[in-house]
């Protein structure tokens, strides 16, 4: 009777989420591979397979490779500038004072700036893509070309020009996701012990010497998932670039990514089967990065 | 001097993000005439009509209500249906409970892009497109795999002689469950609410899919973008920097509130 009754309890706690998972979650994913392989366009009732027919579309399809293209550079530079500027930012608020004192600690104000820095974090990305499609207007009303303009130079059409835009955009993430990481290395930091940094403080080791030393090869662990968590943010950005750039990438498709096709190949050209074909191959992107990542990066841990 | 460049350096970071927002502020009480003129110029005077216009005419006091809807029952589901499901994962031992865990872990890995085609018309199926209920559900659904995975490693930590107490007073499973563990589990609980809330919040992509239909229905991100884009034929600016900046102070306000809580719980999140 006791073991009917908890049996009974875990079923009723799981069903619901589980159906719920498995409507909306599980079911659509099994299906985007099967209709990845049709030629559906969302409105007939059968589905007519054309075997792998949208992959070898993709192969000579210009916008996709177009799209990959922006997710290579997304992907080299959106990881490296974050994590660059917030280990920078980290080390200064947990460790930039020196060791005054008992132990070591950051600068005056650290955790105001932490406060400030994370706020970005929690904005919805839409509203910062309008935000920013102000700051980054091509005259002197934009934020930055105003203070271009006030410094006597010309203003710059910063999503205009097509060598441009991506770049701009790119800033914006930049801007967006230095915070969390600042507070995600701030942790790791945290949990470095305290007199490593005071022993190497002893024998004299500068600041420089202390981060490329100590705090570097045992944030590794950290900074390794950062750089994958930000990998996989760069095969994403539709919100920003949907609303900064345009439904179309703008200017001449020179910021479009893959997630902005597949909306738009879905829901405005009706192919749902050839946008569930990029969905693939953006699924087997973002895995086959993630594992690469952590295998190549992979290393015997540092035991504190 | 090595200090006071440091100081300059946070400085410097710390404006770059204050100064865009401040901006947004200050433009929505400017008129057209300054919006385009000298980008770093005061208001002339403070014009409240624009966050009359932003509130009414431009139906962000809809949509925030809306929104406020929306979010309100999603996160009341996932946290209940997320909680129960982890906490069964996490402290009941029966044939498939790993299996079940990974089944809804795995949903973390996978981009949302792959699903969406699809789940436009699984959800058009259940005649729940352009329906907020629709949107309610999906976004528990979206949400269930890290709540989960958060909370089922929070359950593990709780200890188990309270609940075993519990039990031999005779309290059922389900009620050792609501009125023992669940008060127990609170600052977990905390922290991935208010995780939900913001994320859900800020959902752009699925709305723009589900409740593409009617104006009505739409979402505060939905009504934020596309303000965007009419304020060039209406030519109202100072309306678009007045919706923009009445999407933002609350969630300033629930930030300044909750911050502690937010950084703890996405970094503690982020590391497991």
């Amino acid at each position: 009777m006791e073991r009917l009754r908890k049996y009974g309890f875990i079923a009723g706690f799981l069903v619901v989420p589980v159906a719920l998972y498995s409507v909306f979650v599980i079911s659509p994913y099994v299906q985007a591979f099967q209709i990845s392989l049709t030629d559906w366009n969302g409105i007939s009732s059968r589905l007519n397979y054309v075997g792998l027919d949208n992959f070898g579309g993709l192969f000579e399809d210009e916008v996709f490779w177009r799209a990959l293209r922006n997710h290579g550079i997304l992907l080299l530079v959106l990881p490296l500038a974050t994590i660059v500027i917030a280990l920078f930012f980290s080390f200064l608020l947990n460790l930039g004072g020196g060791s005054r004192g008992a132990g070591m600690r950051g600068v005056w104000g650290s955790t105001f700036y932490r406060v400030v820095f994370f706020f970005p974090q929690v904005l919805a990305v839409a509203v910062v893509g309008v935000l920013f499609k102000a700051v980054y207007r091509p005259d002197e009303s934009g934020v930055v070309n105003g203070v271009l303009v006030k410094l006597g130079l010309d203003p710059v059409g910063w999503l205009i020009e097509p060598d441009l835009a991506l770049w701009s955009i790119m800033a914006v993430m930049v801007w967006q996701a230095v915070g969390f990481f600042v507070v995600l290395f701030s942790a790791g930091m945290a949990a470095i012990p305290k007199d490593y940094f005071e022993a190497a403080a002893l024998d004299g080791a500068g600041r420089f010497r202390l981060f490329f030393s100590i705090t570097l090869p045992l944030l590794r662990d950290t900074v390794q998932v950062g750089w994958v968590y930000l990998g996989i943010a760069a095969f994403d950005g539709f919100a920003l670039i949907q609303v900064l750039a345009g439904d179309k990438g703008e200017p001449d498709g020179a910021t479009t990514v893959l997630p902005v096709e597949i909306w738009k190949t879905a829901f405005s050209y009706s192919k749902v089967g050839y946008a569930s074909a990029m969905g693939v191959a953006l699924f087997f992107l973002t895995v086959t990065f993630a594992v690469l990542t952590l295998r190549t990066t992979r290393r015997e841990r540092i035991e504190l | 001097m090595l200090g006071a460049l440091s100081h300059v350096a946070l400085l410097v970071w710390a404006l770059l993000i204050v100064l865009p927002l401040l901006w947004t502020f200050l433009a929505s009480f400017k008129n057209n005439t300054e919006i385009f003129g000298d980008a770093l110029q005061l208001p002339a005077e403070l014009r409240f009509g624009s966050w009359g216009r932003a509130w009414g005419k431009a139906h962000i006091g809809q949509y925030m209500l809306n929104t406020v809807i929306v979010v309100l029952f999603s996160t009341l589901g996932t946290m209940l249906f997320g909680s129960m499901a982890a906490y069964v994962l996490a402290r009941y031992r029966f044939f498939g409970n790993r299996a079940i865990y990974y089944f809804f872990v795995a949903g973390m890995a996978f981009p949302v892009f792959l699903a969406l085609g699809p789940l436009f018309f699984v959800v058009k199926r259940l005649g729940l497109l352009y329906t907020h209920v629709g949107i309610v559900l999906v976004y528990i659904a979206y949400s269930l795999p890290f709540t989960i995975f958060f909370l089922a490693a929070f359950f593990r930590t709780l200890p188990e002689t309270v609940a075993e107490a519990a039990r031999i007073d005779g309290a059922s499973h389900t009620r050792t469950f609501f009125q023992i563990m669940l008060p127990m589990a609170r600052p977990g609980l905390i922290s991935i609410t208010i995780f939900n809330v913001l994320g859900q919040w800020n959902q752009y992509l699925l709305p723009l899919v589900l409740l593409a239909r009617d104006q009505d229905d739409w979402v505060i991100t939905q009504g934020i973008a596309n303000i965007s884009t009419l304020a060039g034929y209406e030519a109202d600016w100072p309306g678009l920097f007045a919706a923009v900046s009445m999407a933002i102070l609350p969630v300033l306000v629930v930030y300044i509130v909750f911050q502690r809580q937010i950084q703890s719980g996405l970094g503690a999140g982020a590391l497991k």
